[in-house]
């Protein structure tokens, strides 16, 4: 049974871009403001899944051709090895560390190791969340 | 990273190698890459020898964990070097032997990758002075000796024998490791070589008897002594080759070792010289008399193992007799037996590694090892009939093979222990060399059965049919290799006994000052003795048992069918499985509600126990903020959603009544300021109504549930409880005084962290451990999900287990 879902598709085709936008506005916003890996994590991962719940699988993964199992392994890899990164710099496990660079056209910017972290837990997050819900979904 | 540390950590770095590339190997090269291991680490130790000789000791330590006392220590002295050139050589001819006696379709690089991590461990264990890394190794021995066995695990036979096995090695394995506990609790030190230098001040402490007896059962259940014998025969289901390698000439030989490693330690203690002994003598006599009524070739050679294995335990025993008696120059003729000991450890090596090869190619040529179904084989087998006949006359003590040596040195060491001159002992020793003599007869018995019951008689017809004949060359050479090692030993045994034992004895009996005082020299002939009367009666009475042996046989009836080990063992296993199933099935009902009631009493036990306990809970409300209007509304509509939860009839009235629940948590946390938490709250809150409205088009329609009265009262009952306990908890939080309060710390994350979002520099960097692990904690549990859901099409199937 096709839906009439016209209203939906045509909404979500907006909003998804705000969804998104959002997640990731939060998860850089995260050092200083409101928001963080995980947060920014949430709202991608609910952002996809909506365009799941509007277009069907196959549409959606044409133009994501992500396998979001492997997408929460690589963002448990990126948060373990940025952990076991700082021991190579003779540091203990899990230091985090953070400077100022000047990029040319962005002007000074503040760069810190532990985005790549957040990164990780932001992916796996990511994964997880969709990965639970399409396996739920697809299941007969 | 030195040379010694590589020895170790080769056949580990080779194993992980092998897992990574076996599908880019042709099969049958898998086993040739594997014997190079094996072949060079057994060169490299050879170069140990010389300095080795010289007396020097070569130890390098890594430090791990210095703050638990926790380090690699590679510690090479004679005793270990001898063990090293078992393992490796043993290993070496094992593999060489496997290449041809493992089939193709075999999943050989599972074999092999087992096989490597064995001997990893095994080198690990004989190379450590720590205790604990001791331990660990000889623990991944186990375990790795249970994957061998169970290497065809279709077969529920080699299933049960593995679980065996490791049932009664790793239980002596967790004694022994609180008997290291209780040693390092009386030394301060988990380094075997200071123990040993602190000795006097350590031997006084109480719990230095139990800590021996527990580091005993530890070996004994390895080594296979009476009555953990029982696991070894069992042990015969893996493939030949890894009986050959594991459970005759290395890894029953770790309790060994840790008896003679610990020998300079508890051999003052006479508790230890009565335990090794005895037990060793029991061992000795009962695996001998067992062997004899055996009918497969393999558990003949298990339980003459068992016996041999007896053999060696007692020698060390009557050898910590000089240790006991001070060390002094009279004691010397004692330690004698620890040589003797060292000496036949080799030899048992030789004749029981080439013994398990024939057995093996029996088997891979004819197709059964039943005695009862072979014979007539010697003109068809000429070769391995050499090898049978030479390793059997050498178990059985004839010259010229070096069983004979070892053996006259055995009946040197218990005739001399009679003459000792201390009552306790005296009044029973003359009935070791009784046993002794004994248990050598039957050795003799079993030795003649295994020749002449294979090789001698008439060929059965239908293994005629088979046209039985030799295998491949390469299937001879490594027992041939061991077969030539019996015969040189014999003629030259000086040259093992000055190169590799006497560094060796300097081990065990560290207080003497050279090691050229204790090193007997070794001679095939001392003379028309008690010791050569001795092994002609061996042959005599061994010869006229074997003539007659069906008319003794039947006392092996004697022994009750319901009280052998086995049964014992059986009975225990069935006991412990069938109560656990009961006890377990009592609270695992499978129904959650009672998992519910289960965590929420043990929190309201645990949680609102400490704090009665502790009298925590302090309410001060003069402290508090004054309450508005619009705080106490939101509270009463969270109040009434839950509430009414309960009373809804609908699921999704349910969901609904939730989510309001949940966004006014949110609510809540906007009014208090907390603007992180009120963002997950909402995120959180619409990803889960979603999941849930899913979830629903497969849950059946709600029930009004039909409990009793009493069971809703009592669940009423925990909800409230849980209800208060944590409302007290968040009011007397702000109370507690009893810790000073730490968040001073994160306010200054700006300076500490970079960042100046507290919530996310506590998440990302102070508490960041947490985080990571509980990222790790969401993929497992996102893994889980699916594939619960995606295998559980696949339940149908049929069980494979058999």
């Amino acid at each position: 049974m096709k839906i009439n879902d016209v209203i939906l598709r045509t909404v979500v085709k907006g909003v998804v871009f705000i969804i998104l936008t959002l997640g990731v506005y939060l998860f850089f916003s995260g050092h200083n403001a409101p928001g963080g890996g995980f947060i920014g994590g949430l709202v991608l991962g609910s952002g996809i899944v909506l365009l799941y719940i509007t277009y069907d699988l196959e549409t959606v993964h044409k133009k994501m051709p992500f396998d979001f199992k492997k997408v929460a392994a690589f963002g448990v890899l990126l948060a373990t090895g940025s952990a076991i990164g700082s021991l190579y710099f003779d540091a203990p496990f899990l230091s985090q560390t953070d400077a100022y660079f000047n990029i040319p056209i962005l002007g000074e910017k503040h760069l810190t190791t532990v985005t790549i972290f957040e990164a990780g837990v932001a992916l796996t997050v990511i994964g997880t969340l969709v990965t639970i819900i399409l396996s739920i979904s697809e299941d007969e | 990273m030195t040379l010694d540390f590589a020895i170790i950590i080769l056949p580990f770095f080779m194993a992980a190698l092998m897992l990574i590339f076996y599908r880019r190997l042709k099969k049958k090269y898998i086993g040739w890459i594997v014997l190079t291991i094996p072949i060079s680490l057994f060169i490299l130790l050879t170069t140990y020898i010389p300095r080795i000789v010289n007396g020097e000791t070569i130890t390098h330590t890594y430090e791990w964990i210095p703050s638990f006392d926790l380090n690699f220590t590679t510690y090479i002295d004679g005793l270990s070097l001898i063990f090293g050139l078992l393992i490796t050589g043993v290993g070496s001819l094992v593999i060489l032997y496997s290449n041809f006696y493992l089939s193709m379709k075999e999943s050989l690089h599972h074999f092999y990758l087992y096989l490597l991590l064995f001997m990893g461990a095994m080198l690990g264990l004989v190379f450590s002075d720590h205790l604990m890394v001791l331990y660990a190794f000889w623990e991944l021995t186990s375990v790795s000796s249970f994957l061998l066995i169970a290497f065809w695990h279709h077969r529920k036979a080699s299933r049960a024998g593995a679980r065996k096995s490791m049932t009664i090695t790793v239980s002596g394995g967790i004694a022994m490791l609180i008997g290291f506990l209780m040693l390092y609790q009386i030394s301060g030190t988990f380094s075997i070589r200071e123990i040993i230098a602190n000795i006097n001040v350590i031997s006084e402490q109480s719990l230095f008897v139990p800590a021996l007896i527990l580091v005993l059962f530890g070996a004994f259940t390895k080594s296979a002594q009476f009555p953990f014998h029982i696991w070894l025969p069992d042990a015969m289901e893996a493939p030949t080759p890894v009986s050959a390698y594991l459970h005759s000439a290395t890894m029953v030989k770790a309790g060994i070792y840790l008896v003679a490693r610990f020998t300079p330690i508890f051999g003052g203690e006479l508790v230890w010289f009565w335990a090794v002994t005895g037990v060793g003598l029991i061992t000795l006599f009962w695996g001998s008399f067992n062997a004899v009524r055996q009918v497969d070739l393999k558990a003949i050679l298990a339980f003459s193992t068992v016996s041999q294995l007896g053999l060696i335990m007692s020698l060390l025993g009557l050898g910590s007799i000089a240790i006991y008696l001070g060390s002094t120059k009279e004691s010397i003729i004692y330690t004698q037996a620890s040589f003797a000991a060292l000496f036949h450890l080799i030899n048992h090596s030789t004749f029981k590694g080439a013994l398990f090869m024939m057995v093996g190619i029996v088997d891979h040529e004819i197709g059964t090892r039943d005695i009862r179904r072979l014979g007539g084989l010697m003109s068809f087998l000429p070769f391995t009939f050499t090898i049978a006949l030479i390793g059997c006359f050498s178990m059985a003590g004839l010259p010229p093979f070096n069983g004979f040596l070892s053996k006259e040195m055995f009946f040197t060491a218990v005739l001399t222990i009679t003459e000792l001159n201390i009552s306790s002992i005296q009044s029973i020793a003359w009935f070791i060399p009784i046993i002794a003599w004994i248990a050598s007869v039957f050795t003799f018995v079993y030795c003649l059965i295994i020749v002449s019951k294979t090789f001698f008689g008439k060929i059965k017809p239908d293994i005629l049919e088979k046209n039985p004949h030799e295998p491949p060359f390469g299937m001879l050479v490594p027992p041939f290799i061991l077969i030539g090692l019996v015969v040189v030993i014999f003629f030259f045994p000086n040259l093992l006994g000055n190169n590799i034992l006497k560094p060796a004895m300097l081990s065990i009996f560290p207080a003497y000052s050279s090691a050229e005082e204790i090193a007997p020299h070794v001679s095939a002939w001392h003379g028309f003795n008690t010791e050569l009367q001795l092994t002609i009666g061996v042959v005599i009475v061994g010869i006229i048992l074997f003539i007659t042996v069906k008319y003794w046989k039947r006392i092996y009836r004697i022994f009750p069918q319901q009280w052998t080990f086995n049964a014992i063992y059986e009975r225990v296993i069935t006991f412990s499985e069938n109560t656990s199933e009961t006890v377990t099935k009592r609270y695992m009902n499978g129904d959650l509600t009672y998992y519910f009631i289960y965590i929420y009493m043990l929190f309201i036990a645990i949680v609102a126990g400490v704090f009665l306990y502790t009298g925590a809970f302090e309410w001060d409300p003069s402290k508090d903020a004054a309450i508005e209007s619009y705080e106490l509304l939101l509270v009463f509509i969270m109040i009434f959603a839950s509430v009414a939860i309960i009373f809804v009839k609908g699921r999704i009235s349910m969901v609904l009544l939730n989510g309001v629940l949940g966004y006014s948590v949110a609510f809540l946390f906007v009014i208090f300021r907390a603007p992180d938490l009120a963002l997950t709250q909402l995120v959180v809150e619409s990803v889960t109504t979603a999941l849930f409205l899913l979830c629903f088009k497969y849950l059946p329609d709600l029930t009004p549930e039909n409990d009793s009265k009493r069971s809703i009262m009592s669940k009423g009952f925990v909800s409230i409880l849980v209800g208060a306990t944590v409302s007290i908890i968040g009011l007397a939080v702000i109370n507690y005084d009893k810790f000073k309060s730490i968040s001073t710390y994160f306010e200054d994350s700006y300076h500490l962290a970079g960042g100046k979002n507290i919530v996310n520099t506590i998440l990302g960097d102070f508490r960041a451990f947490d985080t990571m692990l509980e990222v790790v904690v969401l993929f497992i549990a996102g893994l889980g999900v699916y594939t619960l859901i995606k295998l559980k099409a696949k339940r149908e199937d049929a069980d494979s287990e058999n």
